[in-house]
């Protein structure tokens, strides 16, 4: 290395120093307010902004296991550590009472609170940073004309260096891009319309791109299918791992109501997300399925080949059924996980799932067509099978029951690697091992 | 042949291991407590305990419960001789047409010998699964809540094992 060269890497490296040293200051307060009376807002942009938050699903992170809703206390469970969701009520004391307009958009598009102090990026922020004007103008109308409730929030646990907010200025400059949505003329309204929900309110991104060591969303694998506290969130571009490619009017349906006919059932933290969206109006929930279809692509050849296999397997079953034979299969195969795994999906899963959905509540999807068959990760095959598919409180939905106490974990390893043969028709898991551990670990009871 | 520990003892099947452990109970051990109420693991009226826990007979196969611990209605207490839970059902009188009933009292079983004191909120988290088209639920409640406090007078020094949630 020559003297220059030495001189020259010294001088980014203050550079550097310097440029972080400055972001990782901390910003200006902005002034406190009396919290305005819920008369001073317009009830037309109260509306507004409540069917904004519905998109945005603002209440699951902000609002605990059977709390009051936005007064905060939800562990989201990171990479990092454990950060709970804030109240956002207008308790002027322990939630944002005492934030103008100015304040609560800044911390929407810049990731800072009322104080000046960086906030987490699991705050999407850099999601928010697209509202338009208008948009945070509803928000900001609904969240303060909430009933405010005094509720002190538990610390995060987040271990040294993550504990440390100045940090999170340089991952700013490293990841944060600021800036307001920039629709694409040469589509249709409904296609940037779905564009502008899906990657500013919606945070789809959030759950459904993959992220780096640093937590930061890959942008160029956007929508390429990332993880959700535990789940794996499939991708949503042409790599979709849907057994049959989805339509627009298929991912409507599903986004409302959390069913189509031909596609797994919304699990997972997917749940709140289409309990929430079938409160918004129609229309906005047609413009993110155009846009998901469009990115998802016309299907390719090989892709329509495979569809139409894994509904030939799923017609042939249920044509079957009650009364499928499946011992040609088991002794053929030789295998004992496969045989054992065969003899529990007839015993536990095949009564409903041989029926394929129907109207009926037992009647349920094939699993030919799930998703969970077909992705990389056995994440969501094991998590389903534990926990079941349980629908929140007064949730009038479909409803599966969890295995968790049923089933060894032997058992559900060996059913979970026969139906990844028999049903996802795909090379076997290499993660069962370590996602059952952690499914049992994390289990909710 | 498959060999299931019922009710403390050792009983030989010969069945398909597919077979769920509610049929085996009722048509070859003449074990009518649980009840077919689905079939499709929806209802909870066919719920028995297998190592303390409580689980849905109708959906789990015989195959999976080899050497694990089965504890049906008839394990808890006879007609003369009623268990506590169902002592406190009784006294509630918490049944109408009564089929719900055997699965009602695994499911609040199950939750007592983890947790013998739960509060109502979590007696109706944990007791959620299991339906009674009667509408005897608010019996029901109570009738858990009278058999924690029976089954804690009898026996004051028992602690929770484990906590729900």
């Amino acid at each position: 290395m020559t003297a220059t060269r030495v001189i020259l890497s010294a001088f980014i490296g203050l550079a550097l120093a310097t440029t972080l040293l400055a972001a990782c200051t901390t910003l200006i307060a902005l002034a406190p307010i009396e919290p305005p009376s819920k008369s001073s807002f317009d009830p037309a942009i109260v509306a507004k902004g409540a069917q904004l938050a519905a998109i945005g699903n603002c209440i699951d992170c902000h609002t605990a296991a059977g709390g009051k809703p936005y007064a905060g206390g939800q562990p989201l469970k990171t990479p990092f550590g454990t950060i709970y969701g804030t109240n956002i009520t207008p308790d002027p004391d322990t939630g944002i009472g005492q934030w103008s307009e100015a304040a609560f958009s800044r911390a929407m598009r810049e990731g800072v609170d009322r104080e000046g102090r960086h906030l987490y990026p699991a705050f999407p922020y850099d999601h928010y940073t697209k509202l338009t004007d208008e948009d945070i103008k509803g928000l900001y109308a609904f969240i303060m004309t909430r009933d405010p409730i005094r509720a002190e929030m538990p610390p995060n646990e987040l271990p040294f260096p993550f504990n440390n907010r100045s940090l999170i200025g340089a991952w700013k400059l490293l990841f944060f891009e600021r800036g307001a949505f920039r629709p694409d003329p040469a589509q249709s309204a409904e296609w940037n319309r779905g564009a502008y929900l899906v990657q500013s309110l919606g945070h789809c991104g959030a759950c459904h791109t993959p992220r780096n060591a640093l937590g930061a969303e890959q942008k160029r694998h956007y929508l390429a299918g990332g993880d959700a506290q535990g789940w794996h969130a499939p991708a949503l571009n042409a790599a979709s791992p849907a057994p049959v490619p989805w339509t627009a009017a298929q991912l409507y349906k599903y986004l409302r109501t959390g069913l189509d006919d031909l596609h797994a059932i919304a699990a997972g933290p997917m749940e709140p997300v289409v309990h929430n969206l079938a409160a918004v109006p129609e229309q906005d929930v047609r413009t993110i399925a155009t846009y998901l279809a469009a990115l998802m692509g016309q299907p390719t050849a090989d892709r329509q080949i495979k569809a139409e296999d894994a509904l030939a397997h799923a017609k042939r079953e249920q044509a079957a059924y009650p009364l499928i034979d499946r011992s040609e299969l088991q002794i053929a195969s030789g295998d004992r996980a496969f045989q054992n795994g065969a003899a529990i999906y007839a015993g536990s899963c095949s009564e409903c799932h041989d029926q394929g959905r129907q109207a009926s509540s037992g009647a349920a999807l094939h699993l030919a067509l799930g998703t969970a068959m077909t992705i990389t990760t056995s994440a969501n095959l094991i998590r389903i099978t534990l926990e079941g598919i349980v629908p929140p409180d007064n949730n009038p939905a479909r409803w599966m029951p969890g295995f968790a106490d049923a089933l060894t974990d032997e058992q559900v390893k060996d059913l979970v690697i026969y139906i990844r043969a028999y049903f996802g028709r795909e090379p076997p898991w290499r993660d069962v091992d370590e996602e059952l551990k952690k499914a049992r670990t994390g289990r909710k009871r | 042949m498959i060999t299931l520990e019922v009710n403390g003892k050792t009983r030989e099947v010969d069945a398909d291991p597919a077979t769920p452990l509610l049929y085996v109970l009722r048509d070859h051990l003449q074990l009518n407590g649980a009840k077919f109420g689905c079939g499709l693991g929806q209802c909870g009226a066919c719920t028995v305990m297998v190592d303390g826990e409580a689980i849905l007979s109708c959906v789990v196969p015989i195959s999976v419960l080899q050497r694990r611990r089965i504890t049906t209605l008839e394990g808890l207490g006879t007609l003369g001789n009623p268990g506590p839970v169902q002592r406190a059902f009784i006294e509630e009188q918490a049944a109408q047409c009564g089929f719900c009933i055997p699965g009602m009292i695994m499911r609040a079983q199950a939750l007592l010998e983890k947790n013998p004191l739960p509060s109502q909120a979590e007696i109706r988290q944990f007791m959620s699964v299991n339906l009674c088209r009667c509408g005897t639920h608010m019996r029901v409640l109570r009738a858990v809540e009278r058999a924690a406090q029976a089954m804690k007078a009898a026996n004051p020094a028992r602690k929770s094992t484990s906590i729900g949630r």
